[in-house]
């Protein structure tokens, strides 16, 4: 893998739905997909449900979001000097490459070759494990879903279950095949899968010296960063090792700790549906006998002050991660999430990849255009990021790049030129009238030439009327001289 | 009152029916209804495909014909709320016009004040509320309060019912494998239902599912929710 793009891993992906006419295909894809999301949809609306004031929380998380990237510059500074303060380390990072070489050089520092790390989006983002894996350094997933991800030489397919596309029969498959210390006789039932994958990790968490992770949360006015997982994987990487490097991307910040009582209901609720976190670690610094010796932030800009110039765009750097927004997507639940080509899938990927590495690829210019705009996933943030309203904002921005059939262009100009003009749309239905006898049999059209063919390979398309109601309307006065005669030739 | 019908330009051209019971029902509740000629389309398609400037010119046109009128109505969910919602955002000289503008069961019930339209439908029916009907215009139950006192009905809850069918627009075409992965579960979830119609307060919804719906000889036929209200014992249809 090469260093220096945004994400390496996800170079040539084909476009959202030449990726999605395959997973549309996968029978067993979509069954643990329709599994999966449905059951977490549930829970979470019952989640939600139980707060009276869940619409007020909603709009503090929005407020404290926006109030801190429209200061990002101060509260940046402001973390920086508290983290400095603490005795941690602050490296800032322009891009993914960037970013890659001051982890690496920090762990080859130390002079250890294997990391340990804990779930952290930001570092697959700029594909992290990849880069120090060509530094020879190997680094293991320890949340379970990462660690199925990885061992089974796959991509993350759901930002928080990241092996959702998997069921347990698969996930034997991988541990017998991939674990090297694999239990004899492993059987598919849950429990005996998490005990492998336990047993397996301990060894790790025991002898890692270096510690990569990503960060909820990082509080400006104490220098504090916050970590929240379920598994206590994340506590056993954040307190044992003796050097952790911490990656966040730089709109995770909140300015004080009374800021988190609001995202530490809005998260958990929105993302695992739980009432309250599992694991919530903070840390500040270091501290002399308790916890690593050394901590490195890193501070990850990577397209992220190119999305925040956008004034329409920038609500994307409201997330949180929370996924509710894939669990509630009808697309998501069909296409999956490898068809988004980046590790952000669903409606917030499809808002926030085709921002932060640029409208480029064959992937990033297909993502706006991968919804309906049911409108399902701002009804579900937490942060109320209006995803339909920027996906149509990024539909302008990818077709003054130009769209990706060739005949779109002409037939949009051509519909806006027609209805532009009362008169000219009259031609127009007075045509599509006069067609009628000769498209349809039995009132539906069963075939459609061109790209129109997608509609009537699976859809019949409806037969002009006789007369368009413009027509009728003006024949009739407005049916006042209804004669009964002139609808039905 | 001056009432203008805002009819959109598929309706207009593919579904003159629900214009004309658009026409009878709002006479037949004593209200005189006008159709501007010069009205087109609110440029919703134009918009959500990427064609900013195209979709500009619709909806100064939307304006400049529909100015004069005192509340507008439309049998479109979806374009109520590309109105109300994007023409404001795209041209804020607009946002007087399109605060007038009302989806039908917004004007009957909330305007006019009236949820028994005196309608006759013996047929067993299921609603789908559109995804545009109930999270951008937020009409919530009144299409369902109309129906419910339309004698005779027969009115079956439709399975996941707020669930999207997979139309979107051009999203059908661009995105067909999925859309019609979509659509193959609202057909199945309105089979379920025994219903012989599926009604909503969409077309271009309904001719999505509808077009299923035949494809798969499914045996359910599709009405506006405009034509369900307009029937009567007199004149059914």
């Amino acid at each position: 893998m090469t260093s220096g793009s945004a994400m390496p891993t996800y170079v040539g992906m084909p476009s959202f739905p030449d990726a999605a006419r395959r997973a549309v295909a996968d029978t067993r894809l979509r069954g643990n997909l329709a599994h999966a999301t449905t059951t977490i949809r549930g829970r979470r609306e019952s989640a939600v449900a139980e707060l009276d004031d869940w619409p007020e929380l909603r709009e503090a998380g929005k407020q404290i979001k926006d109030h801190v990237l429209e200061n990002l510059g101060h509260y940046l500074r402001l973390l920086e000097e508290k983290v400095t303060e603490a005795g941690g380390t602050v490296h800032w990072a322009r891009d993914a490459g960037e970013a890659n070489r001051i982890v690496a050089g920090l762990v080859k520092a130390t002079g250890e070759t294997e990391v340990v790390k804990v779930k952290s989006m930001a570092t697959q983002e700029i594909g992290l494990n990849e880069f120090l894996a060509g530094e020879g350094v190997t680094a293991y997933e320890t949340d379970l879903a990462e660690l199925i991800v990885q061992l089974g030489d796959d991509r993350p397919s759901h930002i928080l279950v990241p092996a959702i596309h998997r069921n347990r029969a698969d996930i034997r498959d991988i541990f017998l095949r991939e674990m090297e210390d694999v239990p004899e006789g492993l059987t598919d039932s849950p429990a005996a899968l998490a005990e492998a994958a336990r047993r397996h990790l301990r060894a790790k968490f025991l002898s890692a010296k270096v510690a990569v992770s990503g960060v909820n949360f990082a509080v400006a006015d104490t220098g504090t960063l916050v970590v929240l997982e379920s598994e206590g994987n994340g506590r056993m990487c954040l307190t044992l090792p003796e050097t952790l490097i911490s990656v966040m991307g730089v709109e995770k910040i909140v300015p004080a700790w009374r800021d988190l009582e609001v995202f530490l209901q809005l998260l958990p609720r929105s993302s695992t549906a739980e009432r309250m976190n599992p694991y919530t670690s903070a840390w500040t610094g270091v501290h002399p006998g308790d916890g690593p010796r050394d901590f490195h932030l890193v501070l990850l800009d990577n397209g992220r002050t190119d999305t925040l110039a956008d004034e329409v765009g920038r609500q994307a750097l409201r997330c949180i991660r929370c996924s509710a927004c894939l669990n509630v997507c009808p697309v998501y639940q069909r296409a999956g999430g490898h068809a988004y080509g980046s590790p952000y899938p669903g409606p917030i990927g499809a808002i926030l990849s085709p921002q932060i590495r640029g409208i480029g690829s064959d992937v990033d210019a297909s993502l706006p255009f991968a919804s309906s705009l049911c409108g399902a996933c701002f009804d579900a943030c937490p942060v109320a990021i209006d995803i339909p309203e920027v996906l149509v904002h990024l539909r302008a921005r990818a077709v003054e790049k130009g769209p990706r059939h060739p005949l779109e262009r002409v037939a949009m100009t051509a519909a806006g030129w027609t209805l532009r003009s009362p008169t000219r749309l009259g031609l127009a239905q007075r045509a599509a009238s006069a067609s009628r006898r000769v498209v349809g049999r039995g009132g539906r059209i069963r075939r459609l030439p061109g790209p129109l063919g997608a509609w009537t390979e699976t859809r019949d398309a409806p037969v002009p009327p006789p007369e368009s109601f413009r027509a009728w309307w003006a024949r009739t006065d407005g049916g006042r001289n209804e004669d009964h005669s002139g609808g039905n030739p | 009152m001056k009432v203008a019908l805002f009819l959109t330009c598929v309706n207009d051209t593919m579904y003159p029916e629900t214009g004309k019971a658009m026409v009878r029902l709002l006479r037949r509740l004593g209200h005189d209804v006008e159709f501007p000629p010069g009205q087109t389309c609110c440029g919703q398609m134009h918009l959500n495909t990427g064609y900013r400037r195209q979709a500009l010119h619709l909806v100064k046109g939307f304006a400049e014909t529909f100015e004069p009128y005192d509340a507008v109505v439309t049998p479109s969910a979806s374009c109520a709320a590309m109105i109300r919602d994007w023409h404001p955002k795209l041209a804020p000289r607009t946002a007087g016009v399109a605060s007038r503008v009302h989806e039908l069961s917004e004007f009957l019930v909330d305007v006019l004040g009236v949820t028994d339209v005196g309608a006759y439908y013996p047929h067993r029916v299921t609603y789908h509320p559109t995804c545009h009907s109930l999270r951008m215009l937020r009409v919530g139950d009144r299409p369902l309060r109309l129906l419910r006192e339309v004698r005779g009905i027969d009115l079956a809850d439709l399975p996941d019912a707020a669930e999207c069918c997979g139309f979107g627009g051009t999203f059908a075409l661009k995105n067909s494998e999925v859309s019609a992965a979509m659509c193959a579960d609202k057909v199945t979830a309105v089979r379920k239902t025994g219903a012989g119609t599926l009604c909503a307060a969409d077309n271009s919804c309904l001719m999505h599912i509808g077009g299923a719906l035949t494809r798969t000889r499914a045996g359910v036929r599709t009405v506006h929710l405009a034509e369900i209200l307009a029937s009567t014992e007199e004149d059914p249809s």
